[in-house]
């Protein structure tokens, strides 16, 4: 049995580190596991220590990227609103020209009506000043006229 | 002695402690996370967090087991929104076992043994990271910090009895992982 086997069996009953160091006939493999450990121990450090120590230069970028990132939002934000206040306010001036064009359109038609109607009631005014003219007031020639209309049929 | 005083020589203890203890915690925190800069985000909070409180730091406990425990707490806090998270495409910024497994002094080893030394670390890596958080932590405080067990349970919060039990599946799973691919 190798001594993987017996640590595995006995795997549930070792409490401690110092059962490593327990003088028993594997010993030779419990020597082997505690270097091994030891080894992780050494590279979990020697890699901390160096992690510490590295030069760090994040605060510096990290700002500069706040400063783009903000920068960029707000260039996005400010071309957001701004094309779409120009759109509402093309649409705005379009609707006013329409509403003018359609006013001014009205206007014309309502003028165009009211000169015809006024024309038309003069033109009836005139026909009717001129049947009750020549009605009430017999023309100069008319006896003249009458006589010569006499002399005719005979 | 006045306010001013007081608060001078309590900032000055806390630069002290913040400069004894802040390589520990650190490491602890790389062991536990394999990411360079979580750990050092994780490091700058947990001095934060004893900042704030150093106050009602009554002195029952070392101070490296009063930070060791908010260590603790910050890294299952970490996992735990990472868990919660998951429908957000988070990046880990987690180096591989091999990279993991480079910082190996070199001592007085031959190339070959240098090789076969940073293999084995590399199973205890791969081990380590199938261990559940428990495990992981009292293993870690175990073998790397080498804190006593007493020391362990105070900073976990568990019984000895327990910090024994997870230290024997812990240590089971290193075994079975060395011997499996030996």
């Amino acid at each position: 049995m190798s001594w993987m086997d017996r640590s595995r069996k006995g795997s549930n009953e070792m409490d401690d580190r110092a059962e490593l160091d327990r003088p028993v006939s594997g010993e030779d493999e419990d020597q082997e596991l505690a270097e091994v450990l030891d080894n992780f121990k050494s590279s979990v450090h020697a890699w901390s220590e160096a992690a510490l120590s590295r030069p760090r230069r994040v605060a510096k970028v990290v700002r500069r990227r706040s400063w783009q990132l903000a920068a960029g939002w707000a260039l996005g934000c400010a071309l957001v609103v701004g094309s779409v206040s120009g759109g509402v306010y093309e649409h705005h001036q379009r609707q006013e020209m329409a509403r003018l064009v359609a006013t001014a359109k009205a206007a014309e038609q309502k003028r165009l009506l009211a000169a015809e109607q006024a024309g038309q009631e003069e033109e009836d005014l005139l026909s009717k000043v001129d049947s009750d003219v020549s009605r009430e007031v017999p023309s100069a020639m008319e006896p003249l006229a009458q006589l010569m209309a006499e002399d005719e049929t005979k | 002695m006045n306010m001013a005083t007081a608060a001078e020589i309590a900032a000055h203890e806390f630069a002290c402690v913040v400069e004894r203890h802040r390589p520990q915690i650190f490491r602890f925190l790389l062991a536990s996370t394999r990411d360079v800069d979580l750990a050092e985000t994780l490091t700058q909070e947990c001095f934060l967090k004893a900042h704030r409180n150093w106050a009602s730091f009554r002195g029952e406990s070392s101070a490296m087991t009063w930070l060791m425990r908010i260590a603790i707490n910050l890294q299952k806090d970490h996992w735990r929104n990472r868990r919660m998270q998951f429908w957000r495409q988070t990046r880990t910024n987690s180096v591989d076992l091999d990279e993991a497994s480079e910082w190996l002094p070199s001592g007085e080893r031959s190339a070959e043994q240098k090789l076969l030394a940073q293999e084995q670390v590399k199973r205890v890596w791969q081990s380590v990271k199938g261990l559940s958080e428990r495990q992981r932590t009292v293993f870690l405080l175990r073998y790397v910090e080498e804190q006593e067990l007493s020391e362990i349970a105070r900073a976990t919060g568990l019984s000895e009895g327990t910090v024994k039990a997870h230290l024997s599946r812990a240590l089971g799973r290193v075994r079975a992982e060395l011997g499996g691919k030996r």
